[in-house]
């Protein structure tokens, strides 16, 4: 019999404690400005911002897999569910769905209805080639890498770019296995 | 509405209606946003005192925009321009959308006239943070003080702020205090206005 089901991400935001989401909108924004005025160059500030992703991610993993009591995936269809309808939920309460599954299941959209990172945000002119949101595709990133999947996450789509949904595209490329630090014979 | 699921766009942000502000997040998502905003500072500098003004400049950033977005929402758009009000402006209302409750106090300095103090015994951003021995005084409260700091020039009242531990008898962890010291022309206004 498998252990107690996992609980829904709504279940889990609602257990946790919570911080008026203004607050983290407006701290993301001084970060993203700190960023902007130390490195200057926009693509910088996007690699940046992909790397403190990564840190969060790979910290963020553990309480999560703690928190939501799920057990191992199956593939990584399970996995894209995973993140989209108990991760976003849980840590940013919004709800994520998952579509454009590719042939051959290793590849697919997470689309983001609500962003909280983004209220009150508009990119200047001069910003044009800023990927605001970039550090949810570092959590992302660092997050499966921690549980053995090397993945690339990309923007498809940005709001603040003028498109219509915020859109992430998650390529899984390869599974790791896992490896021992220490061999059974020594 | 068919095709649900599309944001409806605005041409313009400032036409887009504010929200109520109700809307949360998970505090571990907001320790996990703040331990890499004082990481990344952490690499950018060579001592303390450049480290806690860094923070202190992005609270300043926050608390322009919370004075603002908070002088059109909550208070229908009516400025304070008393000293006790726009204190307990902070003390009450910033503290209590920032981090759900007004602070613990509010206490006039007994050696200046010109200073202030607001306590908390847990102050939310360091509640995940633990100091080294070797950064001494640093305190991640700056970055709560560069928020003060950032809702008072906004609304007139120019003043230093600063954060600070004060060890308690019967606590584990020293109560944080902001210090609020204002500029010598607001001390002035305000004895002009009786």
């Amino acid at each position: 019999m498998t252990a107690a089901a996992p609980r829904s991400g709504e279940a889990i935001f609602s257990s946790f404690e919570r911080v008026n989401a203004e607050l983290f909108t407006l701290t993301y924004g001084a970060i993203v400005r700190q960023l902007l005025t130390d490195l200057e160059e926009v693509e910088e500030v996007n690699k940046q911002l992909d790397q403190m992703g990564y840190n969060i991610g790979i910290r963020l993993i553990d309480e999560f897999l703690a928190k939501s009591k799920a057990s191992r995936c199956v593939d990584f269809k399970e996995t894209s569910e995973m993140i989209a309808k108990i991760g976003f939920k849980m840590f940013l309460g919004v709800s994520a769905s998952v579509v454009n599954w590719d042939a051959d299941g290793s590849c697919c959209s997470i689309i983001l209805e609500d962003n909280p990172l983004v209220d009150f945000v508009e990119l200047p002119d001069t910003c044009q080639g800023l990927y605001y949101c970039n550090v949810l595709s570092g959590v992302i990133r660092g997050a499966l890498e921690m549980v053995a999947m090397k993945t690339e996450v990309t923007w498809i789509r940005d709001v603040l770019r003028g498109d219509d949904a915020y859109e992430l595209q998650v390529k899984l490329l390869k599974q790791i296995p896992e490896e021992y630090p220490y061999k059974n014979d020594e | 509405m068919i095709g649900a699921g599309k944001i409806k766009q605005y041409s313009n942000i400032l036409e887009k209606p504010l929200n109520k502000g109700k809307q949360e997040v998970s505090l571990s998502a907001f320790a996990f946003l703040f331990s890499e905003l004082v990481q990344y500072n952490q690499t950018q500098v060579d001592n303390i005192a450049e480290l806690e003004r860094r923070l202190e400049d992005a609270g300043y950033a926050v608390g322009a925009r919370v004075l603002e977005l908070l002088c059109h929402r909550d208070k229908g758009n009516r400025r304070e321009t008393r000293l006790l009000g726009i204190l307990s402006f902070v003390h009450s209302t910033v503290w209590k959308v920032l981090f759900g409750k007004v602070a613990d106090s509010l206490e006039k300095g007994t050696e200046h006239e010109d200073e202030y103090m607001i306590s908390e015994k847990d102050l939310l951003v360091n509640k995940f943070i633990s100091v080294p021995k070797d950064m001494g005084t640093f305190n991640c409260g700056a970055f709560v003080a560069g928020i003060v700091r950032g809702v008072l020039d906004g609304a007139g009242f120019p003043a230093v702020v600063t954060a600070h531990f004060v060890p308690m008898e019967g606590l584990q962890r020293p109560r944080t205090t902001i210090l609020i010291k204002f500029a010598e022309e607001v001390l002035q206004r305000e004895a002009r206005l009786g």
